[in-house]
């Protein structure tokens, strides 16, 4: 499904990336995993086409998106969850819902979103600046599953969250897996991380240092802690 | 008191101009991060073309009102396509400059071929006159300008602010490399958006002829005040470009009365203070980046 390889990535000189290389198969939960710095974010941003100081491959499915810019990989099925949330201060929440053009048929509607989260029903005519932490990212990740998105690049979606929230992430991405969506999720908590994921990337300056499943991660736990820097 | 009144009508009539002006600056600048320097010479060219249009054609004041901000926003849409295209995610300053230039050859082309002299332009019959408002009669044709730049001004805040088109141009203003990851296809709009925003000052331009002479001057005259009345009203932002344009206009006729002098130095003394106080203008929620 995804096909990751050679990455190599700069911000001006300096070298943030150096041959990465990610596979995930269609309805799997895959996490990257890495100190702060480590390359998380700059290896989701070059797999959505936002960053152009890169080399290397990039395929989703038979399509090289390498050609590709972010509009055409959006529309191809990728769909990206920012770490900031990425939602706009001057749309309204509903606005947010039905700006992404669908991508695909997808199990999601408007209706459905409103269902999960009624606190997002509850302000749907309001600006999104009035929306707390929490309502920030249910709506960021509602509107990657509204345009029926393949492959979910996520960034970080707990970070900051109450616990109840990330339990309702949790079974999003699990049942976004079940209808065989594959995730790439970058992660710091490991307990969520081997709740919802199936294997686990551990970048360490820009480099994939291992390659761990769900077992390893829980055996190997104080060493993968201190490879995060926690 | 009745010099009081004339003032605050003029004031709102100068504020109509600042408005329409600063909308399209507005529009720009959200959509493509330019900061349009030439905006003030399409105002100038916009009034030359409704100028053109009776002198050479006999096209009056309303066809004129149509034509010239047509014919402004397609050749905009040529420009944006052929050079300003190329400058986009380079240094702002680029931008800056080429616009720059651009005003320049506008200007001094149009100075070699016309002198400084304003040619007059008449209101169209309809409007000439004056109307009596309580105790003072005002010309018709100003109120006319009022009139119109406030429901051109809404209907700009509308569709910005209340349909499809817009809420793809906010998103695109605030995040545009976001806006593209989600699939909405902002490269297509731009085109358009910049036309349309030379557009409103060919307008601006048009309504300007019958009240000032058209001169080649013209929009340099007016261009330094309405930047002021952008970071006021907000870089980028629609409601602030509209009221600032308003009140800046009022302020600085209010000011006149006291001496013609202090008309700049209230725009720029409230510019200075909001940028103090609010960094971001009256309505500004874009940061620069
Ligand atoms: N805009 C930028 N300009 C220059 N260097 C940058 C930029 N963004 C990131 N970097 C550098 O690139 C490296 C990787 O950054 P990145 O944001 O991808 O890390 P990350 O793993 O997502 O970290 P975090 O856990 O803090 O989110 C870091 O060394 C960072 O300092
Ligand atoms: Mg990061």
């Amino acid at each position: 499904m995804l096909e990751v390889s050679g990455l190599d990535a700069w911000y001006g000189e300096a070298q943030a990336l150096r041959d990465v290389s990610i596979r995930a198969a269609a309805g799997e939960v895959v996490t990257l995993m890495g100190r702060n710095g480590a390359g998380k974010t700059t290896a989701l941003r070059c797999v959505m086409g936002l960053h152009s100081s890169m080399r290397g491959s990039v395929r989703l499915g038979d399509a090289d998106l390498g050609a590709l810019g972010p509009v055409q990989r959006a529309r191809a099925g990728l769909g990206y969850v920012p770490d900031d949330r990425g939602i706009y201060a001057t749309l309204t929440v509903e606005e947010h819902l039905i700006l992404p053009p669908r991508a695909a048929d997808s199990a999601w509607d408007v209706e459905r979103v409103y269902a999960a989260f009624p606190a997002l029903r509850a302000r749907r005519g309001q600006y999104a600046s009035k929306l707390s932490g929490g309502e920030r990212q249910m709506l960021a990740i509602a509107r990657v599953l509204l345009m029926g998105s393949r492959l979910l690049l996520l960034d970080e979606p707990t970070e900051g969250l109450a616990p109840i929230l990330v339990q309702q992430i949790a079974a999003i991405l699990r049942d976004a897996k079940a209808e065989g969506r594959t995730v790439l999720l970058v992660e710091q908590n490991l307990r969520f991380a081997t709740a919802v994921a199936d294997r686990h990337y551990l970048l360490s300056q820009g480099t994939i240092v291992a390659t761990l499943g769900n077992d390893e991660v829980r055996a190997r736990e104080s060493e993968v802690l201190q490879h995060l820097g926690i | 008191m009745d010099y009081l009144a004339v003032q605050l009508f003029n004031g709102l009539a100068n504020g109509s101009f600042y408005a329409l002006l600063s909308l399209g600056l507005a529009v720009i600048f959200g959509m493509m991060r330019i900061v349009n320097f030439a905006h003030g010479a399409f105002y100038m060219l916009g009034a030359f073309i409704a100028y053109f249009l009776l002198q050479q054609a006999g096209v009056g004041f309303w066809p004129a009102l149509v034509i010239a901000p047509l014919v402004i926003a397609v050749a905009g849409m040529f420009l944006e396509r052929v050079f300003l295209r190329r400058l986009a995610g380079l240094d702002p300053l680029y931008g800056f400059l080429f616009t720059f230039g651009l005003t320049l050859v506008i200007q001094d082309g149009m100075r070699l071929r016309f002198g400084v002299q304003g040619q007059p332009y008449s209101a169209p019959a309809e409007l000439s006159g004056t109307v009596l408002l309580g105790a003072v009669s005002y010309p018709t044709y100003r109120l006319f300008v009022v009139a119109f730049c406030l429901v051109a001004s809404i209907a700009v805040w509308f569709v910005i602010e209340r349909t499809r088109l817009g809420m793809a141009v906010r998103a695109a203003t605030e995040r545009a490399d976001l806006t593209r990851a989600l699939g909405v296809d902002v490269d297509r709009w731009i085109t358009p958006m910049f036309g349309f925003g030379l557009g409103l000052a060919a307008l601006a331009g048009v309504l300007a002829a019958p009240m000032r002479n058209v001169s080649p001057l013209m929009g340099s005259e007016l261009i330094i005040l309405t930047f002021a009345v952008v970071v006021i009203g907000g870089m980028g932002s629609i409601a602030g470009a509209i009221v600032a344009g308003f009140l800046v206009g009022v302020l600085s006729s209010v000011g006149a009365i006291f001496d013609p002098a202090v008309e700049g130095i209230v725009v720029f003394a409230l510019m200075a203070v909001l940028l103090l106080v609010r960094p971001s203008g009256l309505f500004g929620s874009i940061e620069t980046r």
